[in-house]
């Protein structure tokens, strides 16, 4: 309980934020950032924050199905230009995809690969 | 009696958000039991393939999709929860983030501005209404922002969403094979290039391949958010002086 209840509060934060401030960012990433600065603040990860957090971050696909089966409904709207959508879609998807992860992968320091496997461990 | 007993029992059971709920929880289930069943396929992405299931029922039963989200809602809403709850794989590959920061700063801009250009100018080129470019151009932000960013600038935020959700679901499948073709393996390269392009969606599908490829993934999610909010408006500005 307690780390949901954490999650929750810190998204409630983040909500608050943004109607306050007015920013263009979502509340949850608000409290992503809050939680992160708790974490560096504490030093530790607690073990029911770690497990949650773990179990929420697995499954996290079966969370996007609500708002996926809404597009459904929505799909008339683009009945008329959805092959120009599509084409788009794969086009665009595909080349950001291929720049992103081939300058990631140029710059990266040599030797990061070696930081990931001690992390997996 | 026992017809109308039956018939009682099946309307109870169509009204209650219970039923809506399970079905999601169970297609899901489904779904990765047979993304498992072939070999964790990306194509057959679990995400997708719920949906689809869902949708099957949804038009089978006659059902509106605004009865069935009255149950699907709960797990609608561990969404926001589970954004703040990357702030741990984050926090915990911290040292990782630091070293490769300069190289995640420029693919950031990079593919930021390829998503966007590369979806407002096919879009212009085959022929579309401004309308339609306008709501395509954020596309690959996460749902909340683009639907914001899209009332801003003039296009239509409802089918911003939509474009949203099928950018996300395309990038969950195809994603993994581009990267492929192109020769990224390093976990953290892969999992930036799935976020940034298709948020949210894919980068469920990074977690799933493994707990480094999620953390970039979400990362990258997270920064596109704020970088497609800021560059859009800047971009359709300079596209419309530029004619």
């Amino acid at each position: 309980m307690y780390a949901i209840f954490v999650l929750i509060l810190l998204q409630l934060v983040g909500e608050s934020i943004v109607q306050v401030s007015g920013l263009p960012i979502p509340g949850a990433i608000i409290g992503l950032i809050l939680l992160y600065a708790i974490l560096v603040w504490r030093g530790e990860i607690h073990d029911e924050m770690s497990r949650t957090s773990g179990f929420l971050l697995q499954n996290l696909g079966v969370l996007f199905v609500p708002a996926g089966v809404g597009v459904i409904a929505y799909l008339p709207m683009i009945a008329a230009q959805w092959w120009i959508i599509l084409l788009v879609l794969l086009i665009s998807v595909c080349a950001t995809v291929a720049v992103t992860g081939l300058v990631v992968t140029r710059l990266s320091p040599r030797g990061i690969d070696a930081i990931e496997a001690t992390v997996r461990s | 009696m026992t017809a109308n007993r039956l018939v009682s029992g099946l309307e109870f059971l169509a009204a209650t958000p219970l039923l809506w709920l399970a079905l999601t929880l169970g297609a899901y289930l489904v779904a990765v039991a047979v993304n498992e069943r072939c070999n964790k396929m990306p194509l057959l992405n679990p995400t997708l393939l719920a949906i689809a299931l869902v949708v099957l029922v949804l038009t089978v039963t006659g059902t509106s999709y605004k009865r069935y989200f009255d149950g699907a809602q709960f797990v609608h809403f561990l969404l926001g929860p589970a954004i703040v709850a990357m702030a741990v794989p984050l926090y915990r590959h911290t040292e990782m983030i630091r070293k490769s920061a300069g190289a995640l700063f420029v693919a950031l801009g990079a593919g930021c501005v390829t998503a966007i250009l590369s979806s407002v100018l096919l879009t212009r080129g085959l022929g579309s209404g401004r309308e339609l470019w306008l709501s395509m151009a954020p596309k690959s932000a996460t749902a909340a922002i683009s639907m914001a960013i899209a009332g801003k600038i003039g296009g239509v935020p409802a089918l911003t969403a939509v474009l949203t959700i099928s950018t996300g679901i395309t990038g969950a499948c195809l994603a993994s094979y581009v990267l492929q073709l192109v020769g990224v393996k390093d976990w953290h390269a892969r999992g930036f290039a799935m976020g940034l392009s298709s948020h949210g969606i894919a980068t469920a599908r990074a977690f799933q391949e493994n707990e480094i490829a999620g953390t970039f993934a979400g990362l990258a999610m997270a920064l596109n958010g704020i970088a497609t909010a800021v560059l859009v408006p800047l971009l359709i500005k300079f596209l419309d002086r530029i004619g």
